[in-house]
């Protein structure tokens, strides 16, 4: 219900202005509050812990894309602490499930840490149409703004004009984009990585093309990138970042499969949260297969992408 | 790969074993089952509630018939239904009015808009003859005029210039115009991808439906879309009067229960399904294979269309004279099968794409029927002379041994392939004598470690 104050022009608003990172977060969530936190909030008025209770609290999460595995360990989690602790109120039982997801979100909160090397080398992969190339964009100007000098070489040599995408994120933030006309992606990045070392630079992003994991020459492509980045910086890539669209279902865990098994994911970058869609998906990564998430993405502005934090992730969807 | 349905019902089910009938209390713990299963595949939860409804409707009562197991009844009902569901009405596109025919292109961001619409593009373009112009109103995200331009190129469609500066609305009348002065059959207007909760975009893309009054809107969907599905497609066809779906990214793993989710919400036909990047990749909605898919049972239909696509067709002419000669099967052809395999995902991916049952059929069969011991042949085969691989009766005691060491294996291991394409060649001539039964027999050697 809180969604409209997520406006447009987000970008345009002066840096003296800017809300905090936890109001930021909390607004381009405002949606997924309304749904998941909203229902929940609803079903916690009710007088006492009872069935009807905990079998509308599994819709909630299971429409919340939990998927079936972690919402069954959740609630299953929930009955034994209410036996546990002899909880009795509602109120007992949302501050259990906030301590419940919370613990289980906890461990993927590792931000990344660019000062290890020099360039440190970011290899980007993701399904189509996950937010890769939006993605690097928001994470030039993120680097940038700490203070890091960024390069970012366009390895996505086949999808139409995402050479150009690249370049205009590139130009709006002042970036240097290697690219090439036609070619593998596989060399732009070996290029890029040179130019990165002859000009000192701080951090390279990678950016590939899409590929669903079920095109294995493509699959085997993005191996080879990565064993080219080896060959380019022996001890990159310094991370491997798989873009997760926070729209889709279950196939989100296929993908963080098969993407570590070819590329070795170390991280996730978690976008468009802030449609109606919910952290469910979250939820069922880190009890299936568990990676780091690095950042998310709260809106549709250059700065909308933010480290995650599991404790502010869970409290602004449940907060009242 | 997710447990298919009717596994997973063949556990509930084995204390109903010899009932004939599906009644309300035996069905109960099945349609839990069923239930799982859509959410596994992503279909919505509301959605979910009204199609085991639906289901339960239908199959209370049903007899079991023959050597139907409750369970098996009970997964023909839910395929009966789901195909039913999402399949019904026509789904060609009308075009029947006075041209230029406007398609209109909605849907979220990274959907497949700008590529689908090279694909329709190109569809209507080779299929129906029509002159097509494209024109994209995306004016915010960064080079997506420049991809549908590159994509209508490819494509072999007009092209509607349009700049970043300018209004969608302005665009979209131009291009109108453009079309009507040049006689194009069909205008195809991709949008950019819009939230569904932004209010501001949806009142845009409302406000470019009624300056165009497009013959189709189409509303572009993710198959790998989760239970969110629901929401963005009741947010998009209140504010749009849609007129389709088209799926994309179907060529994925993902179960597609979204689709059926759409279907539901919108009540609007689903009429294509995107399949990889290239513009040929757009394929008439099987509803019949949807459901299959959603419930886990296999792709048959996919699978050969899968070889369809992949095996050289040349190469296979090729190889069927020389089986049909009867002769001249060498180890260059042995290889060459086990590459076009490997080509199809290698024999791990088949047989996930075949039905649990079949699946696990031929896992028990042959545990060893894995990728790794294909790759070993593939070395062993590699290690030979192009000289030994036409002629292997060659292969004598010390050929062997170096084949062996040139391939890091065990001189058995050279035996055990050689052995193998024996009978594989032997299986060859009696298919060059006709006796396809025979063959069906002799197939069983050919697998490593298949019995």
């Amino acid at each position: 219900m809180f969604g409209f104050l997520k406006k447009k022009d987000e970008t345009t608003v002066p840096e003296e202005k800017k809300p905090s990172w936890a109001e930021r977060l909390k607004a381009g969530l405002a949606k997924t509050r309304a749904q998941l936190g909203g229902q929940l909030t609803g079903l916690f008025r009710r007088a006492k812990i009872d069935d009807e209770l905990l079998e509308e609290l599994e819709s909630t999460l299971l429409m919340a894309d939990c998927g079936v595995d972690a919402t069954q360990w959740l609630l299953d989690e929930l009955k034994a602490r209410v036996k546990q602790h002899k909880l009795e109120t509602p109120e007992q039982l949302r501050l259990m499930l906030i301590e419940l997801l919370t613990g289980l979100l906890k461990p993927l909160e590792q931000p990344l840490d660019i000062s290890t090397h020099r360039p440190f080398v970011i290899m980007i992969a993701g399904v189509n149409g996950a937010g890769k190339t939006t993605s690097i964009g928001k994470l030039a100007k993120h680097f940038q703004s700490q203070g890091r000098s960024v390069l970012l070489a366009a390895g996505d040599t086949f999808r139409a004009a995402a050479r150009e995408q690249l370049a205009e994120w590139g130009r709006r933030s002042d970036v240097t984009v290697i690219a090439q006309e036609l070619g593998d992606p596989a060399a732009v990045i070996f290029d890029a990585i040179a130019a990165a070392k002859a000009r000192g630079i701080d951090i390279v992003l990678a950016d590939t093309a899409g590929r669903l994991p079920t095109q294995l020459n493509l699959m085997e492509e993005i191996a080879k990138v990565r064993r080219v980045i080896q060959k380019a910086e022996p001890s990159g890539p310094h991370e491997v970042i798989l873009v997760l669209d926070a729209n889709i279902g279950q196939n989100a865990i296929a993908q963080v499969k098969a993407f570590d098994k070819t590329a070795g994911v170390t991280g996730l970058v978690v976008t468009k949260l802030d449609g109606t869609a919910k952290g469910g998906v979250l939820a069922a990564i880190a009890r299936q297969c568990p990676k780091p998430i690095r950042y998310i993405g709260v809106g549709e502005g250059i700065d909308d992408l933010q480290p995650f934090r599991a404790a502010e992730f869970v409290e602004a969807l449940f907060e009242q | 790969m997710l447990d298919n349905l009717t596994q997973r019902l063949a556990k509930v089910v084995k204390t109903l074993r010899g009932q004939t009938r599906l009644t309300e209390d035996n069905i109960q713990d099945m349609l839990r089952e069923v239930r799982m299963a859509l959410l596994e595949a992503d279909v919505a939860l509301p959605v979910i509630k009204d199609f085991i409804a639906r289901v339960k409707d239908k199959a209370v009562g049903q007899e079991v018939i023959g050597s139907l197991s409750p369970g098996q009844a009970l997964v023909g009902v839910v395929h009966r239904e789901l195909t039913e569901l999402m399949g019904g009405q026509a789904s060609s596109l009308n075009l029947a009015t006075q041209p230029p025919a406007v398609i209109l292109m909605a849907g979220l961001q990274g959907a497949g808009k700008t590529t689908t619409t090279g694909k329709l593009g190109k569809w209507l373009r080779d299929r129906q003859k029509k002159k097509i112009l494209t024109v994209s109103c995306d004016v915010y995200r960064p080079a997506a005029i420049e991809q549908l331009k590159t994509v209508s190129a490819q494509a072999g469609v007009d092209f509607f210039p349009s700049a970043v500066g300018q209004k969608p609305l302005d665009i979209a009348l131009a291009a109108l115009d453009y079309a009507r002065k040049h006689y194009h059959d069909v205008l195809l207007v991709d949008t950019a991808g819009r939230l569904a909760i932004d209010e501001a975009m949806m009142a845009e893309v409302r406000e470019l439906h009624t300056a165009l009054k497009p013959v189709e809107t189409l509303f572009i969907v993710d198959a790998m879309l989760g239970q969110d599905a629901v929401k963005t497609a009741k947010a998009f066809a209140e504010t749009l009067p849609l007129t389709g779906v088209i799926l994309t990214k179907l060529d994925g793993d993902a179960r597609g229960g979204a689709a059926l989710s759409v279907r539901q919400v919108t009540g609007k036909p689903l009429k294509y399904a995107g399949v990889g990047e290239k513009l040929g990749g757009l394929e008439e909605f099987h509803p019949e294979r949807m459901a299959s898919r959603i419930l886990g049972m296999g792709d048959i239909l996919g699978l050969v269309e899968e070889a369809h696509r992949n095996v050289d067709q040349e190469k296979a002419q090729q190889l069927v004279k020389k089986m049909k000669s009867g002769k001249g099967f060498d180890l260059n052809d042995f290889k060459e099968q086990i590459g076009q395999m490997r080509k199809m995902g290698g024999i791990a991916s088949l047989l996930d794409k075949l039905p649990a049952q079949f699946g696990q059929m031929a896992q028990q069969a042959g545990g060893a029927v894995d990728d790794k011991a294909i790759r070993r042949i593939e070395g062993v085969i590699n290690s030979m002379t192009p000289g030994e691989r036409a002629k292997p009766e060659l292969i004598k005691a010390s050929r062997k041994r170096r084949i062996a060491t040139g391939a890091g294996v065990q001189v058995q291991e050279v035996n055990r392939l050689l052995n193998q394409f024996e009978q594989t060649q032997k299986v060859m001539k009696q298919f060059s004598k006709g006796g396809m039964a025979k063959m069906m027999r002799g197939m069983k050697g050919m697998l490593p470690g298949m019995r």
